[in-house]
């Protein structure tokens, strides 16, 4: 394979990698702590293991739930400003054509589709571009059930109270679902971990 | 627990200060779990005080917040009765087995910055305004159901009792040794009731006869019921379940 031609860009500035791991803990507190309560109560047959319960009892869990939200709503509020500021959205997030999207997945799924640095492929602009959607649905259906008499325009929006709860909790299946293809991507091309973590220069965009 | 040569392997004294320690480190012990230590890898055990302390900042943020929120206008929706749920949920600290009987000479006693420190008996409360809501009840471990309840607005028994309506908290104290406390503004809300009723009928000891706190602005366990004694007061009152940890305001 030969070397990409390297620009002095990086493949993903700092304000980003920063806001990236900052969501990665306040989506980590958020998903076990919610975990935890919803074992307190589990409105579906199963439970989720004991050894991953952030706050250790109801009590606990909601500290946390209720603590690393603002976390979490301060960095993806920075994040959609500096994305739609920059310019970030519309150069890396905007969704392909449905006929690039078929061709991107193809090869993904044949573990064919190149991976550039810097550069988001078809598969890659929608699942980030619906993971982020998927997370502000999210922090709406919580701060739904968070606040079901305040908040009851919100609630309109899902429907009732323990509608708007199981919808809170599909869409963390859906994050959750996000991660594991996430991480299995990164451990596929272990060099997009390392760009996410230092200045490793932009790919570029010609194919390697 | 220092001294090297001892005979007896733990004596009470021993106890009581490992029991004393226990008791202060209590919730932040039970905040921390493997899942706890995970996103915390990096602190040990001399920092845990400090995130236990940053927990419970954020909660009284979280307080001043909801606090914030609230509006005494803002009603909780009503439902016709046939959404009532069938059978209703028990909820208490302890099983139903242990539900206790309403005492002897029960009388509902009001305390602190009030014009009349009287005490009250169900007859009496019935002869004051009724009002009768069919209400979501959404207990804090995140199900809910709906259910009818009656009784005296808390806003009308405040005033029959000469309460200092700018005082900060109301405190509630339950025969079954719950004990609980809301701000005056939710106290004052139109939905807060001291119900006599629950589905058209008398209380129940289940239901928190003869009288419990119906507020549909708060989560389940500030409905304390069982009712005993009421404190109108500017000085912290806290609760059974506050105390341990959980949020304060409860605001729905």
């Amino acid at each position: 394979m030969r070397r990409s031609p390297r620009s002095t860009r990086p493949a993903h500035p700092v304000p980003l990698r920063l806001m990236h791991w900052i969501g990665v803990y306040a989506m980590g507190c958020m998903m076990f702590s919610g975990w935890t309560i919803y074992n307190a109560s589990p409105s579906l047959p199963f439970v989720f293991p004991h050894w991953t319960a952030l706050g250790g009892w109801l009590g606990g869990a909601l500290a946390w739930h209720l603590g690393a939200m603002w976390l979490l709503m301060l960095d993806g509020l920075a994040y959609i400003v500096y994305g739609l500021a920059t310019g970030h959205f519309r150069r890396h997030l905007r969704l392909s054509s449905p006929p690039d999207f078929a061709r991107d997945l193809g090869a993904a799924l044949r573990f064919r589709l190149a991976h550039r640095l810097g550069h988001y492929n078809a598969v890659q602009r929608t699942l980030y571009a619906g993971v982020v959607a998927v997370v502000v649905l999210q922090v709406l259906a919580g701060l739904a059930i968070w606040k079901p008499v305040q908040l009851q325009w919100l609630v309109d929006l899902f429907g009732q109270y323990p509608v708007a709860r199981h919808i809170h909790l599909a869409l963390m299946l859906a994050i959750a679902s996000f991660v594991v293809v996430h991480v299995s991507l990164v451990a596929i091309h272990p060099r997009t971990l390392k760009s996410m973590l230092a200045s490793v220069p932009m790919e570029s965009e010609e194919q390697p | 627990m220092t001294a090297p040569h001892r005979r007896v392997a733990v004596k009470p004294d021993d106890l009581a200060s490992e029991l004393a320690r226990a008791s202060r480190r209590g919730f932040l012990r039970r905040t921390l779990s493997l899942g706890g230590l995970a996103m915390l890898s990096g602190c040990d055990l001399s920092t845990h005080s400090g995130v236990d302390d940053a927990l419970r900042a954020v909660l009284r943020f979280d307080d001043r917040v909801q606090a914030a929120l609230f509006s005494r206008q803002r009603l909780a929706a009503t439902y016709p009765a046939a959404d009532i749920t069938r059978p209703f949920r028990f909820n208490a600290y302890y099983p139903d087995w242990q539900v206790r009987a309403v005492p002897d000479n029960w009388a509902l006693h009001v305390t602190g910055r009030v014009g009349r420190k009287q005490s009250w008996t169900v007859s009496e409360l019935m002869a004051l305004p009724q009002e009768s809501q069919i209400t979501r009840h959404i207990c804090i471990e995140g199900w809910s159901q709906i259910g009818q309840w009656s009784g005296v607005p808390l806003r009308v028994f405040l005033q029959r009792t000469g309460a200092d309506l700018g005082a900060r908290y109301v405190a509630f104290r339950c025969y079954d040794g719950y004990s609980t406390s809301i701000d005056m503004a939710s106290a004052l809300h139109p939905q807060t009731i001291l119900a006599l009723d629950f589905d058209t009928r008398p209380l129940e000891p289940q239901w928190g006869a003869p009288v419990r706190l119906r507020i549909p602005t708060k989560l389940g366990f500030k409905s304390a019921k069982n009712l005993e004694a009421i404190e109108v007061t500017s000085r912290f009152p806290g609760g059974y379940w506050e105390n341990q940890g959980y949020d304060w305001f409860a605001g729905v």
